[in-house]
């Protein structure tokens, strides 16, 4: 018989376990993970184990209850916070030369909800891309995130130096007016991007799970945040983000999300399958 | 033994892949029955930042479409499935797909070890794993949890493979059941395809 060496693997994460954990959560902290999908979220729960080297869930469990002050970064270490600026350059093209000219066609002014901003990326990239249109100031822009920690991160504009090739690359290939450089500035191994490109954003924090509509807008963008939820929980949020679009105002999924399986799905129209852009047609 | 026992045990099948694999996937996939049931899930490395290109590519030899599914798409028979670019493929409880865009795993998304991993604990005994040529380790651990599951593990032979890093390293974390050339995986599952429309003739309908 051959011996295969010990690899040392977290070991599999039951269901009840994640079920005691969310409930832990939603009970203490009211942080509802519950409609979550399950295989991503117990990848990061996973994650979290490693992070901080806690041998079993149980240990996770104790952690959280114990230890008030641990819940931020629990919260910060379980939402993915992986994004780049123009990412799906493609898809930026879209918004530039169709959907923010037609909102423009009735309307003076755009108002813009990125539901789940992370750390800004996207944010930046919209700032960006509106001062370019020269229509930046006539914007009204508001990006909400779950995590307090990330919120304060994307409103400071501090990128990596590191990924700034990759979102370069994703300028050039946007077509921008000029180079991304003109935007930030290096310092000490990071970007820090031009503050005056986000001085009318209103950063909040709010959390999607709770399907609290807080205002009207023309766009909504939410790309690849919803897909971290079950299909019941991207339901409700969806009817939220119906109600929080004016009449004709689009909403931006990312490019391999989908509608056709969620229940507002005959209040919209397909504006781009490839690029996942849809209007509300019906209130 | 004959390795084909029992075989309509089996759900669905995962294959990873990497450097060297395009034309051993497109063979497989062309040799493919067009009735073939079980659902066949892809992961392959691929270029992050080009989304197009890649399934028109293998559909030129497939047998039978290939897709890229959108986020919580039912898992279906008689399909066959691609890992978007620069997405994880997950597969969820409930017989559907969950797509991420969490951090790279072995420098890779979509990761193969990720999607396997998933399928592992979905499908338990019922998954078939398939690992095929690949210059990194990604999948290793992934096969281990396949194994580790009770499901049937299958490497493409090392000294077939264009790069053999990929499956060497499965073999060293865990126990293999098949270390087979590529046309002897394709005769395996020409013949779970045999014996499944043998036991139960309905199942298509």
């Amino acid at each position: 018989m051959l011996q295969y060496p010990n690899i040392i693997t977290t070991p599999d994460i039951e269901i009840t376990e994640l079920r005691r954990l969310t409930e832990l959560l939603r009970q203490k902290y009211n942080y509802d993970f519950s409609n979550y999908a399950m295989s991503s979220f117990k990848r990061r729960i996973q994650r979290v184990l490693e992070l901080y080297r806690i041998p079993t869930i149980d240990g996770l469990i104790r952690r959280v209850n114990d230890e008030p002050g641990f819940i931020k970064e629990f919260i910060s270490e379980i939402t993915v916070n992986v994004t780049e600026m123009f990412r799906d350059p493609s898809f930026w093209r879209e918004v530039r030369d169709k959907v923010i000219p037609n909102i423009l066609l009735n309307n003076n002014h755009v108002s813009i909800w990125h539901a789940g901003c992370s750390s800004g990326e996207e944010v930046f990239s919209m700032t960006i891309m509106l001062r370019e249109m020269g229509i930046l100031d006539r914007c009204k822009i508001v990006a909400t995130d779950i995590d307090a920690d990330i919120l304060a991160k994307a409103k400071a504009g501090v990128i990596p130096i590191k990924n700034m090739e990759l979102n370069q690359k994703n300028y050039i290939r946007f077509q921008g007016a000029h180079s991304l450089e003109k935007y930030y500035k290096e310092e000490g191994g990071k970007a820090i991007m031009d503050k005056t490109l986000v001085e009318n954003v209103s950063w909040r924090e709010h959390n999607l799970v709770d399907c609290t509509p807080f205002s009207k807008f023309d766009i909504i963008l939410c790309r690849n945040v919803m897909i971290y939820f079950n299909q019941q929980l991207q339901n409700q949020v969806l009817k939220m983000f119906h109600e929080s679009l004016f009449k004709y105002g689009y909403l931006i999924i990312g490019s391999k999300e989908s509608l056709i399986w969620c229940e507002v799905a005959n209040r919209f129209i397909v504006v781009n399958n490839e690029e996942k852009v849809y209007k509300k047609v019906k209130d | 033994m004959n390795p084909v026992q029992n075989t309509n045990q089996y759900k669905a099948i995962v294959i990873g892949g990497s450097a060297g694999s395009f034309q051993v996937i497109n063979k497989i996939l062309n040799g493919l029955p067009t009735d073939f049931e079980l659902p066949i899930i892809m992961c392959l490395h691929r270029l992050k930042h080009v989304r197009q290109g890649f399934v028109e590519a293998l559909n030129l030899k497939s047998s039978i479409t290939v897709e890229e599914p959108d986020d919580k798409e039912p898992i279906r028979k008689g399909k066959i499935y691609l890992a978007p670019a620069n997405y994880h493929m997950l597969v969820e409880l409930g017989n559907s797909f969950a797509l991420s865009t969490d951090e790279m795993v072995n420098h890779s998304r979509p990761s193969i070890d990720l999607t396997l991993e998933s399928a592992a604990y979905v499908y338990k005994n019922k998954l078939i794993g398939i690992l095929l040529s690949g210059a990194n380790k990604d999948g290793a651990l992934g096969m281990k949890k396949i194994k580790d599951w009770g499901g049937l593990t299958i490497v493409q032979d090392p000294a077939e493979c264009m790069i053999d890093t990929m499956p060497t390293s499965a073999m060293k974390v865990t126990q293999i059941d098949h270390v087979w050339p590529v046309q002897k995986i394709l005769q395996f599952l020409l013949e779970v395809h045999k014996q499944n429309k043998k036991i139960s003739p309905l199942m298509s309908k």
